[in-house]
């Protein structure tokens, strides 16, 4: 099939940047959508002009890098699914593409379509972990009774790749499906009790800190997320934050 | 206010008002069907809420900073989440993920408070010059009776008047509709069995509250 492409381009991150218009032919409804970016960005470099820089990395759905806002929503038309796992047959012959970066003040654009998102790893580091000492004769996990429902509710929640397609959709760029996936996976868990009091409270800090926007309960983002986390864990961090404020040290 | 507030706290609090607007609004409610019902007991119970000291220098004035908390706080929100998306997209289809009615809580929420202010003037400011400015608490007109019900009717006589009511309570039930579930999951109540029924509930709030408010208005406008 052929396209028109409208892709965000911008040189760098204080570049004002401008949506460019590019016409690619013979595209193959079984290619993903980061193929199809590839094909342009061969015929680019062949006519000497600068390729479309772009995020991605694994290409099967589990590094979570690939991002892009695809004609008005996070990841494109699809549900449950990151960019790379789009397939062109989503799209019909003659279709006009608008390509945009994830926009969020948190997630400044570097170059093009790829957008600075390590304000999730640093939420990360404020209280995403447990600490375990491998002291040698450390307690088996499999050995520590967790009721299968927790379980299972903690495994979902892990499955968060930190994509940012929350925060893109959000209306309000808020990170509160990130976070609070990433506080419900030890919530969940008799190993993240030890820290659950300073986790919540250190990684909402962080998430204001950075800059992202307040939850409306809109529901955007679990919409389009590509791992289908609920905002039942947004809930869940309420209710963490809530006791945890009460909590003396 | 808001700052050294994390967004958690002001969205909890957000929710907080919200309920204890939800409940007013109940009570609110229940008093106007009274004028329907029986004039009489929509006089004395009028009379008592607009006299007894508890109402009128306890609930009244936390109503009011409720009130005003909510809008400030709605207001604070709005700004800040702007401030967090500086480069708006090309094309966005915000539809595609999210109703109308939770996007705009703001526009529905403001135009709430445009009426607000009108229905001050028509009821709460003239109500207060009598009572604190010309110091008369008997809550009675020159003939002797309740002025309570007939300030009522005469308000409800003018059909622009009844339009823009019955036009404010449309953004009222809109605002309902996204508000009182949501006030549920901002203080982290969220449950397989009762989310749903409290989805339901709210949807049955958002339409009954305001259409009762309506009928109150249309039909003193009708009998009058
Ligand atoms: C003074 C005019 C008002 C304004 C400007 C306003 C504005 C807002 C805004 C911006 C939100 C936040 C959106 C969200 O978190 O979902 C909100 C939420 C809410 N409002 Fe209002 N509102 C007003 C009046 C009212 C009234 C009269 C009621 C009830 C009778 C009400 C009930 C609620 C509820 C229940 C919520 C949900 C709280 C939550 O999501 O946690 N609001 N309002
Ligand atoms: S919650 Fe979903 S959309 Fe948000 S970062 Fe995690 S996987 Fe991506
Ligand atoms: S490239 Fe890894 S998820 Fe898309």
């Amino acid at each position: 099939m052929n396209l028109t492409l409208k892709i965000w381009r911008q040189k760098n991150a204080n570049d004002k940047g401008k949506m460019v218009s590019y016409n690619v032919t013979d595209i193959s409804e079984h290619m993903s959508f980061l193929e199809m970016l590839d094909v342009l960005n061969e015929e680019l470099v062949a006519k000497g002009e600068e390729p479309v820089a772009f995020d991605h990395d694994c290409r099967e759905g589990i590094c979570g890098m690939c991002s892009l806002h695809i004609n008005g929503e996070a990841h494109g038309p699809d549900r449950g699914i990151t960019t790379c796992q789009l397939h062109m047959r989503m799209f019909k012959d003659g279709d006009t593409i608008h390509i945009e970066p994830f926009r969020a003040k948190a997630f400044p654009v570097i170059k093009d379509l790829i957008v600075d998102r390590s304000a999730f790893d640093r939420i990360q580091q404020a209280g995403g972990y447990i600490s375990v000492n491998t002291s040698g004769n450390t307690q088996d996990a499999n050995a520590i009774p967790i009721p299968k429902a927790d379980a299972d509710l903690s495994m979902d929640a892990a499955t968060c790749i930190g994509c940012g397609a929350c925060v893109a959709s959000c209306k309000n760029a808020s990170a509160m499906l990130f976070v609070s996936a990433k506080v419900s996976q030890y919530a969940l868990l008799p190993q993240g009790q030890v820290e659950a009091k300073d986790r919540v409270l250190n990684m909402v800090n962080q998430m204001d800190k950075e800059g992202f926007g307040n939850c409306t309960n809109t529901g955007a983002c679990e919409v389009e997320c590509p791992k289908n986390i609920s905002i039942s864990n947004i809930a869940r961090m309420n209710r963490e934050y809530l006791s945890a404020s009460m909590k003396d040290d | 206010m808001a700052k050294g507030m994390t967004s958690v706290t002001r969205k909890i609090l957000m929710a907080l008002s919200g309920f204890f607007l939800l409940v007013f609004l109940l009570q609110h409610c229940a008093i106007n069907f009274l004028s329907v019902i029986s004039p009489d007991t929509f006089n004395e119970v009028s009379h008592f809420m607009g006299t007894n000291p508890l109402i009128q220098f306890l609930l009244q004035p936390v109503l009011a900073f409720g009130l005003v908390f909510h809008l400030a706080m709605g207001i604070v929100l709005e700004l800040q989440n702007r401030d967090a998306r500086p480069v708006k997209y090309a094309v966005n289809k915000p539809g595609e993920n999210a109703s109308w009615v939770s996007r705009n809580m703001i526009i529905t929420g403001i135009m709430i408070f445009l009426f607000l202010l009108l229905h001050s003037a028509d009821f709460w400011f003239p109500e207060l010059k009598v009572k604190y400015i010309d110091g008369d608490m008997t809550g009675m007109t020159a003939e002797g009776h309740f002025r309570y019900y007939e300030e009522l009717q005469h308000q409800f006589h003018n059909p622009i008047r009844v339009g823009l009511y019955a036009l404010s309570f449309v953004f009222l039930s809109l605002h309902l509709m996204h508000g009182f579930q949501s006030a549920f999951q901002s203080v982290g109540f969220q449950h397989n069995k009762y989310t749903p029924i409290i989805k339901k509930l709210g949807t049955i709030y958002a339409i009954v509250i305001p259409a009762a408010f309506v009928f109150i208005a249309l039909y003193h406008f009708i009998n009058a």
